[in-house]
């Protein structure tokens, strides 16, 4: 009782290229297992190891799918026709596994156009199957904004130019000082004193010429936030100050664009990317800034040089997978690096629902007032001191040439003494001043002092809780007392 | 291997993934393979039958496959392949095209950006099932 069997396609080249074969059987199972007799290099296609047709196959007799029938045991007689048919599905990976399916560039990679002088520039990246022309054309029609041109920007920009991104846009109102060069290698001892934005250019410029910098040379505010951003795909975060960080984050939630971020202190960084169109932000993450001065800036705390060079490029390289569209996105993931223990860890985060501007009910829904949300107020941390509190250098150099009895403490840590000190002053590390207030007399005037004046402002509200009526915080620190009284104490 | 895709059955496509956007379309790829090339001759939009996923999902009902296929068969012709559109993501295949796909068949793939048609590629699968390599639209 010959049945014709009709193969799909795909799998013509295990039957001789016949088309159609003609098999015996009296059910659609032992049709098909004559088939494979014949051709057994179609099991494997047809059927599992155990022996079932396959889910993603289906067989037809005549019009009508068997499964409807009475599946394998369908009776089929002479002249039939058993049609096999495979089944037909794709579609988009899930969120978080193959991109992100909601980002994608505002200009069109099609337009993009690579001279040979482009080609022959990023031949290592073409020739990659995850980059090729279409990966480089997408990499050219992006644009990126990347907030800060410190520590993590600088090898954040560096490699995004260098990698062929076609826009650069840099915020920032700085000039370069000489402590920055210890780690934000886009600034060089010849542009010291310059604006850290043409001074980046002038390095990025020098790296890749075909690269459009965009300088926005002002402090990212509530105003003006929205505006610098909208034009960019992706933003880079890289700023130093919570109040930046949690700006950034909203305006770009607004904005549904990605923030690539990446922090740093001392021997420890993180990064993730808070994409809230497709996983959780940065508030979702970190609900609230910490009390202002509990986390030290770099400035205060100090940072290792290098560090950032990795959390810069962990973000540079988030940056260029996104544009790409190519692997895991650091969405929905925090990675903690530690350089002494030479570590990563990585943490989930999870989208809160209750988030307040990512969340189901967001209840902000403008940018707000970032210093007031990270209470900060003037420039003061903690509670602000009044000017009867405040002393400045000269006239603390003025009181000893007059010969003032008073006392100068110093209340930075031992090997800041070491490097530069203040002649007569007594040593006493912030953290140990509760315990040895038995060393002050509270009858006689105090001066603290430490770098820069906010460690001494902390001291002085200890010593005020205390009793102590006389007291007064030399502002600027040391480094005011070198610029404006002895220039041969060290500023650093 | 290459695919003869003329300009207007190219723009056939483009319409059908902008017109379902955001929600993938799919459709049959109608033509012949002759020697070192595929051609087509019409293209045919299908259904999609992910109604639980449409936005990242398709399937084409099977029996809209015999259909459109028996009646290529009566003009000499067979489906050479598939299209299908990713919204809002490249025109590449996802980890679950390759999953779902069969060697021998032309995957062209159109991405659609913001209801606006982009680039359209053409994959096939690899025999041992591992990975989609692209080849040329002619």
């Amino acid at each position: 009782m010959p049945v014709k069997i009709i193969v799909p396609t795909p799998m013509q080249r295990y039957t001789m290229n016949h088309e159609e074969v003609e098999v015996g059987g009296a059910t659609v199972d032992s049709a098909l297992h004559h088939l494979v007799e014949n051709y057994p290099d179609l099991r494997k296609h047809l059927f599992s190891d155990d022996g079932k047709l396959r889910s993603f196959v289906n067989v037809y007799v005549n019009d009508d799918d068997s499964r409807h029938l009475q599946g394998g045991e369908t009776p089929v007689k002479d002249g039939d026709t058993l049609t096999i048919v495979p089944s037909i599905a794709g579609g988009l990976d899930a969120v978080g596994a193959g991109g992100a399916p909601s980002f994608h560039l505002q200009q069109n990679p099609d337009m993009m156009d690579l001279s040979n002088y482009e080609v022959l520039r990023y031949s290592r990246h073409l020739i990659m199957p995850e980059v090729t022309m279409e990966g480089q054309k997408r990499l050219k029609a992006a644009k990126v904004l990347c907030v800060g041109t410190g520590g993590l920007g600088a090898p954040l920009t560096m490699y995004l130019a260098a990698a062929g991104v076609g826009t650069i846009g840099l915020v920032d109102f700085d000039t370069v000082d000489l402590t920055n060069l210890q780690r934000q290698i886009v600034h060089r001892q010849s542009t010291v004193g310059k604006p850290k934005i043409d001074s980046a250019e002038q390095t990025l410029k020098e790296i890749n010429p075909h690269v459009n910098i965009v300088k926005h040379e002002v402090m990212l505010t509530s105003e003006n936030a929205l505006d610098i951003l909208k034009d960019y795909d992706i933003i880079a975060d890289g700023t130093d100050n919570f109040q930046t960080r949690y700006l950034v984050n909203d305006a770009c939630v607004l904005l549904g664009k990605p923030n690539v971020y990446g922090s740093i202190f001392r021997f420890e960084g993180q990064a993730s990317v808070f994409y809230a169109t497709d996983g959780p932000c940065y508030r979702c993450q970190y609900p609230e800034p910490p009390p202002p001065g509990m986390v030290p800036s770099c400035a205060e705390g100090g940072v290792l040089g290098v560090l950032p060079g990795i959390i810069g490029v962990i973000q540079a390289i988030e940056t260029v997978k996104l544009i790409l569209g190519e692997g895991q996105p650091l969405i929905g993931r925090l990675l903690m690096f530690n350089a002494l223990k030479m570590s990563f860890r990585e943490f989930k985060v999870r989208k809160d629902p209750n988030c307040p501007i990512c969340g189901e009910h967001p209840t902000v829904t403008h940018l707000i007032d970032y210093d007031e949300f990270c209470g900060i107020g003037r420039g003061n941390e903690g509670e602000a001191l009044t000017t009867g509190e405040e002393i400045s250098a000269r006239e603390v150099k003025a009181k000893m040439d007059r010969g003032d009895k008073f006392t100068l403490v110093d209340v930075r840590e031992p090997y800041e003494y070491a490097i530069a000190k203040i002649p007569g002053a007594k040593l006493v590390p912030l953290a140990t001043v509760k315990d040895r207030l038995h060393e002050f007399d509270s009858s006689d005037e105090i001066v603290l002092h430490c770098k820069s004046g906010r460690r001494s402002a902390d001291a002085l509200q200890i010593l005020k809780q205390a009793g102590f009526k006389k007291v007064k915080n030399l502002v600027g620190g040391i480094n005011a007392w070198s610029e404006d009284v002895d220039p041969s104490v060290a500023k650093y | 291997m290459p695919l003869h895709l003329d300009e207007q059955l190219a723009d056939a496509i483009r319409a059908h993934a902008a017109r379902d956007y955001p929600h993938e379309c799919c459709g049959f790829l109608v033509g012949k393979s002759g020697g070192d090339a595929v051609t087509v001759a019409r293209v045919v939009p299908a259904a999609n039958t992910r109604e639980d996923s449409p936005r990242n999902r398709f399937e084409i009902n099977p029996g809209e496959l015999v259909k459109v296929d028996k009646a290529a068969r009566a003009e000499g012709l067979g489906v050479v392949g598939f299209y299908h559109s990713h919204p809002d993501a490249p025109a590449r295949p996802s980890e679950y095209d390759r999953e779902h796909a069969w060697p021998g068949y032309c995957y062209v793939i159109v991405s659609v950006i913001a209801t606006q048609p982009r680039e359209i590629r053409n994959w096939l699968l690899r025999d041992d099932r591992t990975q989609f390599d692209e080849d040329a639209i002619l």
